[in-house]
């Protein structure tokens, strides 16, 4: 503890940082493993028990995607989403609850601009990147894969 | 016990990628929605790549619920399209294939922020 006062200014700002920004990131990491992981058992558990249903794997897989997004709406509609974020960062947005959230949240904020450009527009503020980006790399794949085929 | 397994690869995989979102964000400052766009982007080429399917085999919902795993049902989606429809299915296949979803994000995220009362600050 004592050699700190003999610490130059370099060291010692290395020294802070080693302390105070690692700990930081690591519980951050900690928590969006978590989470995340959390989320993606949940959607499993969904998964399976439509699949007990007699539901067939995909028809299963995208029942989950809707429950999922009906819970991340839910959740942020009530204000618990953005509690959870709080914490878990990464773990609440990655899963398809955080994109159903960024659907929802800016929407939500936007609805006193009008029911049209307010909520309607605003909830697309980043979802619609989302599918743009999407949607585009989608296509751009099927071609790449159409001339592959061609050539096959 | 076989469940037990399935859950905990789940588990595993889901956080994994999460934790490399969380990674991004802290160390390269880069918004939740660049994020996103990222991730969907991401999934996509490794799916076309043929890297993402196997991740999928494993960690199942693990890696089909972040939002990766929407960009391999596009992926996915297209691929199969192009299989069954040809040149066509490059504009059907993805989005074909994410229907659900979509649809699911736009009614529900429609009717949630109808219900919801806006936050005073």
């Amino acid at each position: 503890m004592n050699s700190n006062i003999n610490m130059s200014n370099e060291e010692y700002s290395t020294y802070v940082e080693s302390k105070a920004k690692k700990s930081p990131i690591f519980k951050n990491i900690v928590w969006a493993f978590l989470v995340g992981g959390l989320i993606c058992t949940i959607g499993q558990l969904i998964t399976n028990l439509f699949l007990s249903w007699g539901f067939s794997k995909d028809d299963a897989t995208m029942v989950c995607t809707i429950s999922l997004i009906f819970l991340g709406a839910f959740l942020t509609a009530i204000n618990v989403y953005s509690k959870i974020g709080q914490h878990a960062g990464a773990g609440s947005i990655i899963p398809i609850t955080g994109f159903s959230n960024s659907v929802v949240a800016p929407a939500i904020e936007f609805k006193t601009e009008g029911y049209v450009l307010g909520l309607g527009a605003n909830m697309f503020k980043i979802a619609g990147p989302v599918l743009v980006y999407g949607i585009t790399s989608s296509v751009f794949v099927g071609l790449i894969y159409w001339i592959i085929k061609l050539f096959m | 016990m076989d469940m037990c397994m399935e859950l905990f690869k789940v588990f595993i995989t889901g956080g994994i990628i999460c934790s490399i979102g969380q990674i991004l964000i802290d160390k390269t400052k880069l918004t939740p929605a660049r994020i996103l766009v990222i991730f969907v982007t991401m999934g996509v080429i490794l799916t076309f790549l043929g890297i993402y399917g196997p991740i999928v085999e494993f960690g199942k919902a693990g890696a089909t619920v972040p939002i990766s795993g929407f960009g391999y049902s596009l992926g996915k989606g297209v691929m199969e399209a192009v299989d069954t429809m040809g040149f066509l299915g490059i504009f059907v296949g993805g989005v074909k294939s994410c229907a659900a979803g979509i649809a699911a994000a736009v009614v529900f995220g429609f009717l949630a922020s109808l219900f919801a009362k806006p936050t005073i600050k």
